[in-house]
């Protein structure tokens, strides 16, 4: 197989540079390990567009941040991800912690941020955000601070690249790279791939694809951050909360998301094994107790599900994004925190990157912006609803019913450009089974749906690829094998 | 959009839904039962054991059987059911939004609605069991829809957390079926399901009940390998050395059910944060008039027969609400739960009690030997039983006559140990 650009890794900065270079015409290839995109460090990321005035002014993530601001209502909007501008807060709970909010202003304003300002009335706080600890004496008010759904972003990215011509190909890990008149990409299952240009965007992987070319100059440490995420409805929290940020990071945060729930996370500690996603008891205490200084009432038995993710951070504590001393071979690694809110800036700047050293991008003239996807049963009027079943029967089954998603949109999933194939899939394109109930009512129906789209037996439905079967067989079967 | 219009539309075909529904119809109402399912019965089809109907039937049913008794009556009287239907919403004015296949959205006008959603159970996510996140956890119940329903196995060595009855039960049934349960982890000093589910379900089957414990952490990238059991003190604090590991590639949790209020709260009824279940007074009715619950949305049963006599009381009396036989005035005692008591209903008492005497439902959030359960009023002892044993997995049921709560003040409930004195 031979491409003009091969991008290895599709989490949100991979997707994000396919989307935007499915603009040209080039012959893209995206290269994945797992057998869906956003399954790494985007996957368990906080769904949160920084305001842009927290990263130290001078560095790429500001740079980047700041860059990509102005550009997420249009993406957002062009490819149907759910994203709401809704403010943050940097909540200063002590007097001696207002200066810190000044820092943060003054930094902000250094990245040319305008749109925030300080509060120092309780009084009016607590108007806004009902539910914050009474004890804060003042915030950072940044209204143009955004929730968007990362994995949502990161599949609707790839998805409306793959219409725009852009092979993905899934369960593929790189385990070696020639430099020849080209570079020979070979996966593990013996495939070999031909590309003028490598993009690494491996994310905690980024070091070893790197060194696969020789260049050691980096190291990438995973930092681990826990979760916890509570059910729709039970507390209302209006805006993103960051404690005051400590030398590590932004702290523990109490943010809404797109889907009305409402998280408690993440915390920070650095880990060796860049495959360690587990939950830890102290961990999940640490959140907690964090959540409790912003949310003293934190509803915990209206918790639905905790998990854990890692940030891909490089040993200079900033995004690499550059062209390296091997020609064509493209570096951009250490995307931590904001990195979700840098990726259309950073898709922007590797575009120029390959115009630099003289790949020739053209625009194509049948480039498709936009990204058609079946509605969100849920939230239509009763109308539209009645409508929308009338025309496809299967709106009228709802299969998830804690999030209301219908049999139509599950199937919609599995026929998509780029297919639902695993439960965890069906999770994340749809939202089915991440409600309050955690799958334990449509899980079965699920696994139905998908041997009946797929062509599969129950045994072959896996819940996030080889390995993670949910089943082992048929009850009869289990005791002949006994026997 | 479609509209129906019905004296009393009941949400749920599972049993206090049936029984609802059948009660009304016999007191002479028009009756629409609205069910998600493709099936009526709720969780029963899937509760293929037996030991449903010795309340009701005075006989040994499987749950099938139990629920076919139901559907048969409902099936000779006619009574309109909707399968596949989802209700989406329920309006303040009663209005009740819904979805189906064949109709599309569907809007219900009934004059009363019986609430009879039942419950769902707390996941990994509610107790926020540490580990990672592989294939292979299962509520007990999606695994014996799997085995009962599908056919289908979820593993072939288990350790099952918390000794809920569905638990228990899952324990002898996988054993059964030729796979290995290791353990049966419960963090309470006492088993949370029936006596009889431990003695037939683990005892029997030698399947080892570890008290006091719980699982700290799940292993396992892609599927469940193993699970992390630890003793703990007496404020469920994991002990420090105490820590097992157990090899399994399927963890079942048995914590617990929920009352599935999400309708309910969309129409404006108020919910006990005890029970979590709506408030209701002695006719079963909530804040909300015409507005009533049975069964496992109100709080969780342990026994079906008296999830369906709860049904068969609120459908005669939402039907003689409905035909103003029955009045409900406004003015109410609140019942209030003093010692060792988890949770009583009614939470309210009308004056003009229905029938001669008022069912109390109520929980005991300790298990002791010997006591009285003592209703107080203004430290008056209007009414003592008792009750040899009272643990928390057996719901309590005391009827008091009428006359005896003719009075205005609450009601104070306590359990007493026979010995002590009342305590003031």
């Amino acid at each position: 197989m031979e491409y003009d650009i091969a991008i290895i890794g599709a989490g949100i900065s991979g997707a994000a540079i396919a989307r935007e270079l499915s603009k040209y015409s080039v012959k893209t290839i995206l290269i994945e390990k797992n057998p869906s995109v956003s399954m790494g460090t985007t996957k368990a990321n906080s769904g949160i567009i920084h305001g842009g005035y927290a990263a130290k002014n001078g560095t790429n993530k500001a740079r980047f941040n700041v860059a990509s601001l102005p550009l997420f209502e249009k993406v957002c909007n062009d490819l149907n991800v759910s994203y709401s501008k809704i403010g943050s807060f940097v909540v200063a709970l002590e007097k001696d912690q207002i200066e810190k909010l000044y820092e943060l202003k003054e930094n902000g304003l250094k990245n040319g941020i305008k749109d925030f300002k300080i509060i120092e009335d309780p009084k009016k706080i607590l108007k806004m955000e009902p539910n914050l600890n009474p004890n804060v004496c003042g915030v950072l008010y940044c209204p143009g601070a955004a929730i968007i759904s990362p994995y949502e972003l990161c599949i609707n990215f790839v998805e409306n690249a793959i219409i725009n011509g852009l092979r993905f190909l899934p369960d593929s890990e790189v385990i070696e790279i020639k430099k020849e008149d080209k570079f020979k990409i070979i996966i593990r299952s013996g495939i070999e791939i031909k590309s003028n240009i490598v993009i690494n965007a491996a994310g905690l992987y980024a070091d070893k694809i790197s060194s696969l070319v020789g260049l050691d100059y980096f190291k990438i440490t995973p930092r681990k951050g826990e979760y916890v995420l509570f059910d729709k409805n039970v507390m209302k929290i209006n805006h993103i909360l960051f404690p005051v940020p400590t030398k590590i990071s932004k702290g523990i945060v109490v943010s809404p998301t797109v889907s009305n729930n409402f998280f408690v996370g993440p915390n920070a500690k650095n880990i060796d094994d860049k495959e360690d996603i587990s939950c830890t008891l102290d961990g999940l205490k640490e959140v907690i107790e964090g959540g409790k200084k912003l949310i003293p009432n934190l509803p915990l038995r209206d918790a639905i599900t905790v998990f854990a993710g890692l940030r891909a951070v490089s040993n200079n504590n900033d995004f690499i994004i550059e062209q390296t001393e091997i020609d064509g071979f493209i570096n951009v690694a250490g995307i931590q925190s904001p990195g979700l809110s840098s990726c259309l800036g950073i898709a922007v700047y590797v575009v120029d990157i390959l115009k630099n050293i003289g790949i020739n991008l053209r625009l194509k003239t049948d480039f498709i912006p936009t990204l058609d996807k079946p509605p969100h049963f849920a939230y239509l009027s009763p109308k539209d609803k009645d409508e929308l079943i009338k025309k496809d029967e299967n709106y009228g089954r709802v299969i998830c019913r804690c999030e209301t998603i219908t049999e139509a949109e599950i199937r919609a999933a599995i026929n998509s450009p780029l297919p639902a194939r695993t439960l965890d899939d069906i999770k994340f394109r749809t939202r089915a089974g991440m409600g309050r109930c955690q799958g334990g009512f449509c899980t079965s129906r699920i696994i139905s749906i998908l041997c009946d789209e797929l062509g599969k037996n129950p045994t072959e439905i896996t819940k996030h690829g080889k390995g993670s079967e949910l089943v082992i067989g048929t009850t009869k079967h289990l005791r002949r094998d006994t026997k | 959009m479609k509209t129906y219009i019905t004296d009393i539309a009941i949400i749920g075909g599972g049993p206090a839904g049936l029984a609802a529904a059948i009660s009304a119809y016999e007191n002479g109402v028009n009756v629409l039962l609205i069910e998600r399912d493709f099936e009526l019965g709720g969780i029963l089809p899937q509760c293929i054991h037996n030991g449903f109907g010795l309340g009701i039937f005075d006989e040994e049913l499987t749950g099938p059987e139990f629920a076919q008794r139901y559907i048969n009556k409902v099936m000779e009287y006619k009574i309109p059911i909707m399968l596949n239907t989802m209700v989406l919403e329920i309006r303040p004015n009663k209005n009740i939004l819904a979805v189906n296949k064949n109709e599309g959205a569907i809007l219900v006008k009934p004059k009363a609605i019986i609430l009879a959603m039942g419950c769902r159970e707390r996941t990994r996510g509610n107790i926020r069991i540490p580990g990672t996140r592989p294939a292979g956890i299962y509520t007990a119940g999606l695994a014996q829809r799997l085995v009962n329903i599908e056919g289908l196995m979820p593993g072939k060595k288990f350790v099952i957390l918390g000794s809920g009855d569905i638990g228990m039960i899952m324990a002898r049934r996988l054993t059964l079926e030729g796979a290995e349960v290791k353990a049966v982890i419960e963090i309470l000093p006492y088993t949370s399901g029936l006596i009889r589910n431990k003695v037939q379900c683990l005892d029997d089957f030698g399947i080892p009940l570890l008290l006091q414990h719980t699982i700290i952490e799940i292993k396992g990238k892609d599927r469940v390998e193993s699970v992390v059991v630890s003793k703990v003190d007496e404020n469920w604090e994991p002990i420090k050395g105490s820590e097992k590991s157990f090899e399994c590639d399927t963890l079942l949790l048995s914590v617990g059910l929920i009352p599935e209020n999400e309708l309910s709260k969309t129409a404006g009824v108020e919910l006990d944060p005890k029970t979590r279940g709506p408030i209701i007074n002695n006719y079963f009715q909530t804040n909300v008039e015409g507005i009533f619950a049975c069964g496992n949305v109100l709080h969780v049963n342990d026994l079906v027969d008296n999830v369906a006599s709860e049904g068969t009381l609120t459908g005669e009396i939402a039907a003689k609400f409905i035909k103003k036989i029955i009045k409900i005035d406004k003015n109410f005692v609140q019942l209030l739960c003093g010692r060792n008591i988890g949770y009583v209903l009614p939470q309210k008492v009308n004056k003009t009690a229905f029938k001669n005497s008022v069912r109390f439902y109520m929980r005991v959030k300790k298990p002791e030997n010997n006591v009285y359960i003592n209703f107080k009023v203004n430290d008056k002892l209007i009414y003592k039983k008792f009750e040899r044993f009272a643990r928390p997995s057996e719901m309590l049921i005391i009827d008091l006559p009428k006359q005896d709560i003719l009075i205005d003040n609450n009601i104070l409930i306590e359990v007493i140990p026979k010995e002590k004195k009342s305590e003031n």
